[in-house]
Parts: structure tokens; sequence; C-alpha cells
């Protein structure tokens, strides 16, 4: 039966993260983003929240389901606080949500109850390659099985939080199919060569990562022989990124609305001219569009259904609309949108990645 | 909780319409555009057997509840359906058979909607009847004038009251009325008409009247030629000392107090009703186009590769999937401001925001099938260079996706029409 209304449950998660990104992370957006760094204390009290343990089932010591559709609940809450921080916060999640998905049974119980302790489990994972011609489902990293070892070589960008991860799961080519393998901090060959200086997502580090003859046991790969099924996972992550894309640019809309509406030329405020007006109003109606598209597609997932292309069109469908609606916002607030003072302008940076992250964010 | 499947009700209304369009629709509808304006009589008198019978049940509600009985209001309308949701997917069906077929429909149609949304029980029990029994029957609604169209406060037609019949004295002349002749002349249907009962007074002397069919004083001046949707009836309507009873006034028939604005307001929410239906009726002629774009790439061996990288798509992928995700956008956004109408939310924004979508893409998906398909879209051998035709029609009636836009605008940013114009 067609429904539009959150369940009781997922009605407190969204007012408990909306709570988090409006008091803790929106004070910090600008001064994070100018410092290239994580306020102390952020992600701590982001963990209280218990959204990673809450899609982990009991037996592993979580208290909850995986679900996409609560998923992008948070993500895109989250993303209207500030884009950065979340996908630090959603890290761990990187790696947690494949296992949970495909891992095997040992893979499992060795590593889930790690996201459910109390404290931050810092873990990551490594999918984009410095390339205009990177393809996830067709890697330049490659993973060669030797004796019963895996060898992986290639190099990676884009790896959040790389240098202080436990574990980074590095997807790579195995006979011409993307797996996952496991790899653990100051294991020999994974080099953490360095952080990256983009043109949006300042406060989050992302490394450079690259892997020179890694080698690793069988267990490593995620859900042993058979591996994971990487298109699904890419759906998941499709999802999410287009979730906080919709969180993105909802937080810079709303900005450039309160803005047009208090900035007065020609003797009224610009928001009662068409030009604006109108602007806005589309930006409104491309948001709750393209949120619909993620509730759908999140929708499907959790019905068990391949919604694969779903996932790809509206992660597509999501990188313009928030191009769009933040660059839309930056224009309404004219050369003022162009001052680091109003973060409409940090808003556009990040908005323009969500076409090239990849991977990064799951949920 | 957020969910997105289907009642079997609507599941099967699906699988009985996919039917309905493929077997009597679509192997028509050149035919119908070519010959424009002639009625196609045999899915008129099939579906009017679905649509009475449909409004049978409603009737029978009706006169319950005047007779003073308990009864479920839940979710009739004047198309016959209970509830909206299954009236969308009706709307989309049909009109990805054929969106000017579809608008042939026999049904109360938009005047019944206003007859819904300001209409008394009596007024009700009046009118509605007449749609579940007898011949076929139409009902139109006429807001347009030649010299007004979304500025519905620059309304010429008089509505003066006689008070010594108690009679109505309509006067005026109306335009682009949908289905107008079959509802006004051709059937014993009903119009209803916006007229102003004080000039002076602006928006607030603003009501509508229902006006049988053949009363006198009412005649059909002509038939629009259009780009598309060529079968319905586009006409002109003029009022010469068009009398009609008292009672035939819809809502409140003094003028609105300054302050009070909720007689025109009244009106106004009728939209809120049909814009989704429009939306709705885009979204198939986009969903027509869309699939024969689909299949006729696959009969060259092209197939929509979504998984594939930035540099190995080709324009046609990138043009396919943007008019996919266009249309689904549209669509789902017509869905949320469906559900809210019979979830009896207020939905104002939702359904303007779904008609200016859909109005959007439809426009998009199907300029862009003509475009993807060469001399085979653009040529009348097959159907898309008519869905490109018809499909415009929705980002134009119904307030055009700029008025809509407006009506956004104004509620996102707080205004009223004074403050943003």
């Amino acid at each position: 039966m067609i429904s539009f209304d959150f369940t009781e449950e997922q009605q407190m998660l969204v007012d408990s993260v909306r709570r988090y990104a409006e008091r803790e992370m929106r004070k910090s957006i600008h001064d994070m983003d100018e410092a290239r760094q994580l306020p102390d204390g952020l992600i701590d009290k982001g963990w209280e929240l218990g959204l990673i343990p809450s899609s982990i089932p009991e037996e592993y010591d979580g208290f909850g389901e995986h679900s996409a559709i609560t998923g992008v609940l948070y993500a895109e809450e989250l993303a209207w606080g500030d884009v950065s921080a979340t996908l630090a916060l959603l890290a761990p999640n990187l790696v947690s949500i494949p296992v949970l998905e495909y891992g095997t049974a040992e893979q499992k119980e060795s590593l889930l109850p790690k996201f459910c302790d109390d404290e931050f489990f810092c873990a990551t994972s490594a999918l984009v390659e410095p390339s205009i011609t990177f393809d996830p489902y067709n890697l330049k990293t490659k993973a060669i099985n030797e004796d019963g070892h895996y060898i992986l070589n290639g190099n990676k960008v884009y790896v959040p939080l790389a240098d202080t991860a436990n574990y980074v799961l590095v997807y790579a080519n195995e006979d011409g199919k993307t797996q996952g393998f496991l790899v653990e901090k100051d294991t020999t060959g994974l080099q953490i060569v360095a952080r990256e200086h983009n043109m949006g997502l300042g406060a989050l580090p992302t490394y450079k990562v690259n892997l020179e003859n890694c080698k690793l046991p069988a267990t490593a790969k995620i859900g042993g022989e058979e591996g994971l099924n990487f298109e699904r996972l890419h759906a998941y992550s499709n999802v999410a990124l287009a979730a906080m894309a919709v969180g993105q640019a909802k937080a810079s809309y709303e900005y450039a609305v309160e803005y047009a509406k208090d900035r007065q030329a020609f003797g009224e405020a610009i928001a009662q001219r068409q030009s604006i007006a109108f602007m806005l109003a589309d930006m409104a109606t491309e948001i709750d569009g393209t949120r619909l598209m993620v509730w759908e597609t999140a929708w499907k997932l959790d019905q068990g259904e391949n919604a694969s292309q779903e996932a790809t069109l509206v992660r597509r469908y999501a990188s313009d609309m928030v191009l769009t609606v933040t660059d839309g916002s930056v224009q309404t607030l004219g050369g003022h949108g162009y001052i680091r003072d109003h973060p409409v302008e940090m808003w556009l940076r990040n908005g323009r990645g969500f076409a090239i992250f990849d991977g990064i964010a799951i949920v | 909780m957020i969910d997105f499947s289907l009642p079997d009700n609507i599941k099967e209304q699906n699988q009985r319409l996919f039917m309905v369009a493929s077997h009597f629709m679509r192997p028509i509808a050149r035919e119908m555009d070519d010959k424009e304006h002639t009625k196609p009589w045999d899915f008129i008198n099939m579906t009017w057997q679905v649509t009475s019978s449909q409004m049978k049940r409603r009737v029978k509600r009706l006169e319950k509840e005047l007779a003073g009985e308990e009864v479920d209001k839940s979710g009739g309308n004047s198309f016959g359906t209970r509830g909206y949701m299954p009236l969308i997917y009706m709307i989309e069906m049909l009109s990805w058979g054929d969106a000017g077929i579809y608008l042939c429909l026999p049904t109360a149609a938009l005047a019944g909607s206003a007859i819904d949304a300001v209409g008394t029980l009596e007024q009700k029990n009046r009118f509605l009847p007449r749609f579940s029994k007898g011949k076929p029957k139409w009902g139109a609604m006429a807001i347009t004038e030649p010299h007004a169209g979304s500025d519905t406060s620059a309304i010429r037609t008089t509505a003066t009251l006689d008070h010594e019949t108690n009679e109505w004295i309509l006067n005026g002349e109306k335009s682009f009325v949908t289905s107008g002749l079959m509802a006004a002349k051709d059937s014993d249907g009903i119009l209803v008409v916006w007229a102003t009962i004080d000039a002076s007074a602006g928006r607030r002397g603003i009501k509508s009247f229902v006006i049988e069919a053949n009363t006198p004083g009412m005649e059909v001046l002509k038939l629009e030629k259009k780009h598309g949707i060529r079968v319905s009836d586009t006409a002109t309507i003029k009022l010469e000392n068009c009398r009609i009873p008292y009672e035939n006034i819809l809502g409140n028939p003094e003028v609105q107090d300054k302050k009070e604005k909720k007689g025109f307001q009244g009106a106004m929410r009728t939209f809120d009703a049909s814009r989704p239906l429009v939306a709705a009726s885009a979204i198939g002629i986009g969903r027509a186009a869309l699939e024969f774009t689909k299949e006729a790439l696959e009969k060259e061996g092209i197939t929509i590769r979504y998984n594939a990288p930035k540099h190995v798509l080709t324009s046609i992928e990138r043009d396919f999937m943007d008019m996919e995700a266009n249309l689904k956008a549209a669509w789902l956004l017509t869905l949320k401001a469906t559900w809210m109408m019979d979830q009896r939310l207020p939905n104002t924004i939702e359904s303007s925001m779904a008609k200016v979508k859909a109005g959007k893409a439809v426009t998009l998906v199907t300029q862009k099938a003509v475009e993807l398909l060469g001399p085979l879209g653009y040529s009348c051998d097959d159907l898309i260079e008519k869905w490109m035709r018809d499909g415009k029609i929705n980002d134009l009636y119904e307030g055009t996706g700029q008025i809509n836009t407006l009506v956004v605008a104004r509620r996102i940013l707080g205004y009223d029409r004074n403050q943003l114009k």
C-alpha cells in the first residue's frame, strides 16, 4: 500500500539525528572546512546516535537490522548538517555493511561486534582510482590468487580516514570481477601515501592509498570463495550518496530562501522577484523529487529486489540536482555567495563532488 | 511506513486497463488524431459501462447521506473511483494508450471535481446521478475567457440575479473548454462556469455556476484546431442571457468579505485535486514514448548500459537515462501529492510541484524521443511525433508550468499574491 509516512522508530531516529546535525555539526561547518580538520568530539558525539549498531543484528552485539530506507533517512539529515563530518561518521559502514551482507560466518563473528562498541571504531574502504577512465566494474587494481594468498597491486584515492582506520576494505579486480579484500592497518604493502587536498570536503581527511604487492591471507576476501555482489553494494552506496546530495541541497536551498527574503533591492526583498522566486521553487521541487527517488530505490533494495538501475539513475539525477541547487544558492546570494563567510560557496564545492565520489558512503 | 507496493485493486486495474489501452486505444490513435473532433464512440460506449457503474455506487452513498444515514465518505470522487490513488493509475495507463482518447472518457470530470469541492449535498444529488445512468455524458469546466487565462480576476462573464424569477442570468464568452461540446450540447451533461456577481469586487466576486446541457442562451461557437489531443474537443461557448436556477450557484452566494478569502480559495482547491491528474496523464504519454524509444533502440542492438563508466557512455545512453530519471521524479511527486489528497492533508505545494515537474518531464521526454529516433520519430507512420504534440498540453492546461511555479514559490516563501506577483 503506497505510503509516505515514517514509522515511529524512523521518526524518532530522524528527529535525534536532526538535533545532532543542527546543534553539533552546524556550529562548526565554517571553521572545520577552513582548518581542514574535524572538531574534537564531533564524531564521538555522533557515534552516540548508534546509527551503525542499529543496522547490525543482536547476535553480533548490535540492536537492529540493515535497512536501506532507514539509512537514507539518516544520511539525508546528517548531510544537511555537514557532508564531511557525515562521511567520517559513517565511514565504518563501508566495512560493516559489506561484511554484514556478504561476509563469511567467521568474518561476521570476528568483525561485526567491533562496530557495536561504545567508541567509534574506525574503518574505511578504497574503491576510486586516480584515472578519468575509472570503472568500478573493471578496476585497475588487481587481486591475484597465489598459493592460497591474495596479492594486491594498484592505486586508490578518496579513502576517508585511511590514516586512522583499523581496516581498509580494498576493492580490486579478481578475474574481471570486483571483489572486496579486508586489509588490516600496518599490513605490508598498504601505503597511506598522502592526505588529499580537494575542492570540497575540506574537513574530511581523505587519502591516496597505494597497494604494492600487498599480501593477504585467503580469509581477507569478503565472502570467501563466493565473494560479494558488488553491483548490489554499489546500489547501496549510490542511494546513500544520493540521499546525502539531497541533504546537502536542502541545506543550501534553505539558506538561499532565508537570504532572498531578507535581502532588499529596489525597495523589496529579492525573493519577491520571479527570477529568484522561480529558481527557489524549482530547487524545492527537484529536492523533493530526488528524495522520493531515493526512497523508492532504497525501498526496493529492502524488498530484496535488484534495484541497480534505479540506484544508478537516482545517483546521476541527484548529482546533477545538487549541483544545480548549490549553484543556484550561490547565485541567489550574488557576490555574497562567493564569499566564504557564507556557507553556500562551500556547499557548491561539496555539491560538485557528488558526481565524482564513488563508493565513499554506504547505508 | 514508507511503502511503494501497489494494492491488489490497483494491480488488477492496471492489467485491465493495459488491455483496454493496447487493444482499444492504440489501434485507433492515429486515425482519431487525423479525423480531429470525430468521437471514438466504441471506446466511449465501452468505458461508459465502467464509469457509470462506478458512479452508481457513489450516487447510492450520496442518496443515503441525503436521507440522513451514516455513510463512509472517504475517497469518493466525480470520476467514480474510490480514492484518488486508483484514479491517477487509471489516467496514467489510459494516457499511455492515448491521451486524446482518454480525455473523451465520459465522466463528470472537472465539473464533478468542482461540485465535489464546493457543492452542497443537495447539489451533488442533483447534478451527479446523471453520470450513473442512461447514455454517456460529460462534465466540463469553463474558466478561461478569450482575454483571461490564469489571471482569473480578469474574468468578465457576469451572473446577475433576477429577483423576480430567482434565476441567475449569465452573459459572456468562455474558451478552451475541454469536452465543452459534449458537456454543453451533445450529451445531457453539465458545465461549471466561473462568472462574477460583482465586477468591482475582483476575485471576491467570482463564483462558479452549474449550467445543464442545452440550456437556452448557451451556444457552442467553435471547436479549436490544436497542436495535439485533437480528438478531444476544446470549445468556445457563448452565454447570452442564459438563465439558470438560483440553486445552481456553487458555494456561498455572497461577495466575499475582504478579509475572508475562503470562497475563492475553495474554488482554487479544485486544482489541488485536478493537477495531479494532469500530471498523471503527462506521465502516461512520457512512458509510452520512453518505452517505444527503448524498444526501437534495442532493435538496433543498442541497450542502455546503466553501469557503464562515464567515458564509455554514449550520448544516447545519457539522454535516455535523463529522460527516465525525470519521468520517475515526476511520477513520484504525483504519487505523493495524490497520497496526501487521499489522506486529506493540504497538498497545494505538492500538487503544483507534481504538475510543473510532469509538464516539463513529458515535454523533455517526448521531444528527446523524436530527436533520438530521427526519421522514425518525426514520421507520422508511428505515434512518437503525436506523443510529442499530445504531451505538450500538460505544461499548458490546469495552469501553465509558470503559473504552477508561482503557486509553489508563493507557498514556500510565505508570500501572498501582492508580495509575489
